[in-house]
């Protein structure tokens, strides 16, 4: 068992930092997309240099940023094959689809216009140039679109039924897996997220020339654009984010639990403002969840957020284990022993079921169908050992999701002083402000980077939630050649990484005055 | 429609794909060639511009084969790249240079400096294309697997219940060094290939250089060029088609879905399906005709639009006989059993349907990669055309 939870743990590691390092360069890449499109829009439209040269200079970062992203992403398409074996045979004849279609739909509209983008500045109409630039970033929108889809479905896997002949999920409806509510919530959500990222860029870089006294007007132009966009999209960001809360307490009430530290749960619930876990806490003691907590002031805020009702019941993780609570369906929640041995159940079903279908048994195939039916909503939970198994690693996510929500609140303030002082022009003379604003970049990221770990890790320990979990997706190679490709995929990433930045900083340093006309 | 129908319907857009992607692996053949056939920086440039302007097309056909690839036939995804996860990984790694190498090569604060970009080019050129052409060998040579979809009803203390299962610890690797149970004529086989893929490649960049470039001295060079990559590549490429012709395949018995060898396998399919004869003919037809055109001909500049579209109909047509007529696409030599078909792979009916609806935007997507295309080729590429535009690597 150990030797597996090993595999398991390094499989989750490459996978995670995969994806950690992709969403490094993805956000920045929707975000600036649109910025630099917006630019090359007035060139277009006032004929003014100044815009063309604008967007041409946010463009050499956009490409820049995009080289890594891509490569990033090729590897983390092919994990779910190389790492995932399992969950791609188990859940394949749905996942795959949107990956096939983000392929057909995004990459090649991306990969097509990007290189118009970039090298037809001389060689096609302005209109045609302004066109393949929009054509770019929606490209990758779109494809943001169905990787979101994909992942929203792990979330809450919707429109399948599970065929015991092929023994795997298949689809029976594809609009409830594009339209489900938890896709387009991820989407608008994760898309935006990138968009007051890219907003956060722009200002904080051009802060930074504003500071050196160098193409000022550039820089304010630029920061005008940013701070509008900036604040509307983290405005729309935090109703997102209210459907994010709201669907994890419909559907994954463990990960809610967890991104609060809630152990115990209760009516009218508050959301943690500030809050130190008591580590020695388990789901079976009476010690307290906080060695502090600083709740928000407006009572009973957690129960709104999840269930839109004030005195709505959250449960914590102890009531999701031992069950008993009445669930929002009406129906009396299971506990992990019952669901554990309903799980085992429907899993001995299907064994029965494909042992009766080998020797042409048609009655006992039968019988194993209805054990199997009756039992399937809780197949994942027979490859569950222990009832400690369901919990998330609770402070990765915990101070992940306040680190988040805290940082999200300082970006609205950030772009309304930004923008009331930009729009009172005494944003060029205030540098302590400037300063900050070349700060706040890397805190965008790390407001993706824990937004992501909120929503994967608070996933454990499910790969598709309570259908798959983790243990039942991996593939079967050894703990080393993960560890060996681990190490190699880290250092080269890291390298890269470093690479881009040295790049960045230089061809920022450089100027939009580099750009060539 | 038929669930038949689709799942020959969906094994066509995956060969096609493959085609396209062996078509568009000029760009790496290209890439293995930036430091031979260049004497002088900006030389150098030219070539690394003129294939930087399509690296992504490749990039994009490799992402889609693998999406398309999953979505149609599953249980190929998590068996290949599960299994043979060395060789794949290898393939990604490669990959990941070349991604990032065009961008970064001649900018200042790059880390490593220029001629290290251009290595990584060189790298993805040539294990990208052999590693490719190797691992695409198997699905006529085998594999070392097994698949057994009862494993994940085994709750057995530390047992994973993994349902496909690389037999030997060299995961892929064993495609191409007689390790593990790979035999070392497998390996010559599966190398014969992969080598023929790379000067195939390498083959396709010089007609593409010989189109695109307008640099005399460059020029000069690509006949000789055209020589020493044509010529292997058509002896290899023999070797690898007559040996499987000629040796035994995986035949499956469409009722019981039985797996077993067949002599000349792969030569009867071709019999059985005319088509597909005709296809593969007039494809290695166009690719010599393109590469004979522009050995003896001075003027003759097209060379790459037929053997491009040749290499496109082969790599079809050799998929096809790979995937259709009862024949075991995937095959496994450890146990016959578990060899992957078009039929027991595949998505199901629903989800083919649905992908084959989406397929229907292929058409527009080809129309305005051609349109984007042309619309950035009105004429050949010199060294003031890179110097000129504002973006050049």
């Amino acid at each position: 068992m150990e030797i597996l939870s090993s595999l398991v743990d390094w499989s989750r590691a490459q996978f995670a930092m995969t994806a950690m390092y992709h969403w490094l360069f993805v956000p920045l890449t929707l975000g600036l997309g649109v910025i630099m499109s917006v630019m090359e829009t007035l060139y277009v439209k006032t004929g003014n240099e100044q815009w063309k040269r604008a967007a041409k200079f946010w463009m050499t970062l956009f490409g820049i940023n995009f080289a890594v992203g891509v490569a990033t992403g090729l590897i983390l398409e092919f994990e779910f094959g190389t790492n995932w074996s399992n969950y791609s045979w188990f859940v394949g004849d749905i996942f795959g689809a949107p990956l096939a279609i983000e392929g057909v739909v995004a990459f090649f509209m991306e990969a097509t216009f990007i290189s118009i983008m970039f090298f037809g500045w001389k060689r096609v109409s302005k209109k045609f140039h302004l066109a393949s630039t929009w054509l770019t970033v929606i490209g990758a929108t779109i494809s943001s679109l169905w990787i979101l889809v994909a992942n929203a479905w792990m979330q809450y896997p919707a429109g399948t039924t599970f065929n015991p002949e092929t023994v795997r999920n298949e689809m029976t409806d594809f609009w409830s897996v594009l339209f489900s509510p938890v896709a387009m919530n991820k989407f608008f959500h994760t898309v935006i997220s990138a968009w007051v990222l890219g907003s956060i860029f722009v200002i904080g870089i051009s802060s930074w020339f504003l500071l050196k006294k160098r193409q000022t007007d550039f820089a304010l132009k630029s920061i005008r654009i940013g701070t509008v966009f900036g604040l509307i999209s983290s405005i729309i960001l935090l109703v997102t984010g209210h459907g994010s809360a709201y669907h994890v307490a419909q559907r994954q009430p463990m990960k809610l639990a967890v991104m609060e530290g809630l152990y115990h749960g209760k009516e009218k619930a508050d959301l943690q403002a500030f809050a130190i876990l008591n580590t020695s806490k388990t789901y079976d003691n009476t010690e307290d969840e906080f060695l502090l907590s600083i709740p928000v002031p407006i009572p009973g805020l957690l129960s709104w957020l999840g269930y839109d009702n004030c005195n709505a019941f959250v449960p914590g993780v102890s009531d999701i284990i031992k069950g008993g609570y009445q669930l929002p369906s009406g129906q009396t929640a299971l506990s992990f022993d019952e669901k554990q041995r309903r799980g085992k159940e429907a899993i001995r079903s299907l064994s029965d079921f494909r042992q009766a279908a080998a020797t042409g048994d048609a009655e006992a195939k039968a019988k194993a169908k209805v054990g199997l039916d009756e039992n399937y909503d809780y197949f994942g939970y027979g490859y569950i050992d222990k009832a400690e198994d369901l919990i998330p690693n609770m402070p990765l996510v915990f101070y992940s999701f306040h680190i988040m929500v805290i940082l999200g609140m300082y970006f609205i303030l950030f772009f309304i002083v930004v923008g009331v002082l930009v729009y009172r022009k005494k944003f060029e003379n205030i540098k302590w402000l400037q300063k900050l604003a070349i700060w706040t970049i890397p805190l965008a990221y790390v407001a993706g980077q824990t937004g992501w770990i909120v929503a994967e890790v608070g996933r454990y320990p499910w790969a598709i939630q309570e259908v798959l979990p983790l243990n039942a997706a991996v593939s079967k190679i050894s703990t080393g050649s993960v560890q060996l490709t681990f190490f190699l995929f880290l250092a080269l990433f890291s390298v890269l990484l470093v690479a881009e930045l040295g790049i960045l900083t230089r061809q920022i340093k450089k100027g939009p005055e580099a750009e060539v006309n | 429609m038929s669930y038949e129908f689709l799942q020959q319907y969906w094994w066509f857009l995956v060969s096609l794909l493959a085609g396209l992607l062996a078509f568009l692996l000029f760009v790496q053949g290209g890439q293995s060639m930036i430091f031979s056939l260049s004497k002088t920086d900006s030389e150098k440039r030219l070539l690394v511009n003129v294939l930087g302007r399509k690296w992504e097309y490749t990039f994009t056909t490799l992402v889609t084969f693998g999406g398309a690839f999953f979505a149609s036939f599953p249980l190929f995804y998590s068996t290949s790249f599960g299994g043979a996860y060395y060789v794949w990984m290898l393939i990604l790694l490669c990959f990941v240079l070349q991604a990032v190498a065009y961008e970064f090569q001649s900018k200042p604060g790059n880390l490593f400096g220029k001629k290290t970009y251009q290595a990584f080019l060189f790298v993805n050129g040539l294990l990208g294309t052999v590693l490719i052409g190797a691992a695409i060998a198997t699905f006529f040579t085998g594999s070392d697997f097994l698949v057994n979809k009862s494993n994940l009803t085994n709750l057995s203390e530390g047992f994973a219940p993994v349902i496909s299962a690389w037999g030997s610890g060299w995961h892929g690797l064993d495609a191409a060094l007689p390790v593990g149970n790979g035999t070392l004529l497998a390996c010559l086989r599966n190398l014969s290939l992969g080598l023929a893929v790379f000067f195939l490649a390498r083959t396709l960049a010089t007609l593409f250089f010989v189109n695109r470039l307008n640099h005399a001295v460059l020029e000069s060079r690509l006949k000789k060029t055209l020589w020493i990559n044509a010529v292997p590549f058509v002896v290899l490429f023999l070797v690898f088609v007559i040996w499987t012709l000629l040796d035994k395949g995986y035949a499956v018995d469409k009722a019981t879905g039985e797996v077993s060898l067949v002599q000349f396998k792969y030569f009867l399919n071709l019999i059985e399906m005319p088509v597909v004869l005709v296809l593969f003919l007039l494809g290695v037809v166009a690719v010599l005709y393109g590469v004979i055109a522009t050995l003896f001909c001075k003027k003759f500049k097209k060379g790459i639009w037929y053997s491009g579209t040749g290499t496109v109909v082969t790599v079809l047509s050799l998929f096809l006989t790979a995937g259709y007529n009862n024949t075991a696409f995937y095959p496994s030599s450890t146990d016959l059993q578990s060899s992957l078909t078009i039929y027991n792979a595949s998505s199901s009916p629903y989800t083919l349907t649905a992908m084959s609806w989406v397929s229907l935007l292929i058409p527009f997507v080809l129309a305005y990669i051609v349109y984007a295309w042309w619309s950035m080729e009105k004429k050949r590429t010199t060294v003031e055309d890179i110097i000129e535009d504002g973006h050049a690597y």
